[in-house]
């Protein structure tokens, strides 16, 4: 096992990193809740119309949906 | 102020911080830090915190106080600032409808579990790695390999796309990244124009080339992640911050500037500035380990998926959790998650065999799609949004639309 003054000394300048990153984290501007939603729902509508997976695309358009009636897997 | 009960205090931060030994001394000196403690019961003042340094004399007491401290008030102000829930914002909006989403290709080949996958930017590319260690290189449309690489260890557990598609990035088990760039020559050896890039001390995770192909990021077992350039080998810059093996990783989108976002069986996720090597953000509201990161489209927020059955959507402006995609019905973890193009779409692969389909905005499960025969371990959506692909430890991959 480590010396006594080893261990305690590590342990220290781990506290310390762990004191100093908090304070970073802790002075982060943040903006509310609300105005973050309504900005990522503006950004889902805007985008929506683009989105193959949500609109569907006709099979001749998509290259994965084969243009048949049915399909066999 | 808040400050939770002196002995629950110190044993959390020794649980978190000592070692054995300084943990029996902490203890026994605890009773002296605690009376010289309570002279002061309020926050510092900012202009305080901002110049007082850390001095060698600071105490592990007064350190512990202060961290303490920081965390109330971390919580604090983000208590604050929460005054909706995402699904609020959206009731007003059309509710989705029933998505058809079936297999329209199998991809069979793979010897053993799929591990991971990664699209090609002409979105019809993609590569794949497996635990039996090959790596295979596929055209989606036509299910055909082009490429078939053996590597020297088996669970080959990350693999990436060269943006230019000249190449691929892979690694496991070797605590290894290698890069093997992709001839035409169908019978050359691959093999032999293989290049070592990065060098972790533990298993590497995960891998991703940035905007370019001289650069990959990688994850470890080794609880960091790490920046090397690619025709060098050199480390560029070492992400250290995670206090157990790193998982998962995402970049940034391009727009939003140079960062990444990191998961990791310590239950965390952080958001790291990539030159500076700082951790900006952390996010610990998971209850287990968090399998796989992606980024929002917009990049202002990320979703997890993790092994406490449970996705979240983290938003990085508002610095907080906004979302939370679970059912009582859903016991098995995440383990991969991926956006569509409008980011209204989550897709959750499951170790439950099942892929679920999330409505981002409102919080609940449109779809559910089955057809693997074994837990889902990698999922991606095309580059151009029409399909996404997923791996499995049932040998397969299966892209759907």
């Amino acid at each position: 096992m480590s010396n006594n003054s080893a261990s305690s000394s590590s342990s220290l300048v781990i506290a310390q990193k762990a004191v100093k990153q908090l304070r970073l984290e802790a002075s982060v501007r943040r903006i509310k809740v609300s105005q973050a939603a309504a900005d990522l729902k503006t950004f889902c509508i805007q985008n929506a119309h683009k989105d193959p997976l949500l609109m569907g695309v006709p099979s001749s358009d998509n290259p994965f949906r084969p243009p048949k009636s049915c399909v066999l897997f | 102020m808040l400050f939770s009960p002196w002995c629950a205090l110190e044993e959390q931060f020794i649980a978190n911080v000592s070692s054995p030994a300084s943990a029996a001394r902490a203890r026994r000196s605890g009773r002296v830090g605690l009376a010289t403690a309570s002279r002061s019961t309020s926050d510092p003042h900012p202009a305080e915190m901002a110049t007082h340094e850390l001095h060698p004399n600071d105490t592990l007491t007064t350190l512990k106080m202060e961290s303490e401290n920081l965390k109330a008030k971390l919580e604090e102000e983000r208590a604050k600032l929460h005054d909706v829930e995402l699904h609020q914002v959206a009731e007003k909006i059309e509710a989705l409808g029933q998505f058809v989403m079936k297999t329209r290709r199998t991809l069979k080949g793979h010897g053993n579990k799929v591990l991971c996958m990664d699209w090609c930017k002409d979105k019809r590319r993609i590569v794949s790695s497996s635990q039996d260690g090959k790596v295979i290189v596929w055209d989606a449309f036509t299910t055909n390999k082009e490429h078939a690489v053996t590597m020297p260890c088996t669970w080959v557990m990350a693999c990436a796309y060269a943006p230019s598609g000249c190449a691929v990035a892979c690694g496991g088990l070797d605590n290894k990244c290698s890069v093997y760039p992709l001839s035409l020559d169908k019978n050359e050896n691959l093999a032999a124009k293989k290049k070592s890039v990065a060098m972790h001390t533990n298993y590497l995770s995960a891998c991703s080339f940035t905007n370019s192909d001289m650069q990959i990021l990688t994850s470890s077992g080794d609880g960091t992640c790490a920046l090397w350039d690619v025709e060098s080998g050199q480390l560029l810059q070492s992400f250290h911050g995670h206090g157990a093996d790193v998982l998962c990783l995402d970049l940034a989108p391009s727009e939003t500037g140079n960062t990444f976002v990191s998961g990791g069986c310590d239950k965390k996720a952080n958001v790291w500035d990539m030159r500076s090597g700082q951790c900006i953000q952390s996010f610990e509201t998971h209850e287990s380990d968090i399998n796989s990161v992606r980024y929002y489209p917009s990049g202002d927020a990320f979703a997890s998926g993790s092994d406490d059955a449970t996705c979240r959507l983290y938003d990085l402006r508002a610095d907080r959790e906004v979302a939370i995609y679970s059912k009582e019905s859903i016991i098995f973890g995440a383990s991969s998650v991926d956006f569509s193009l409008s980011g209204r779409l989550l897709f959750g692969g499951y170790n439950d065999y099942t892929i679920n389909v999330w409505d981002v905005l409102k919080g609940n499960r449109v779809s559910i799609l089955f057809g693997h025969e074994n837990r889902v371990s990698t999922l991606r959506v095309s580059p151009d949004g029409t399909a996404f692909c997923s791996g499995s430890w049932d040998h397969t991959l299966r892209i759907w639309a």
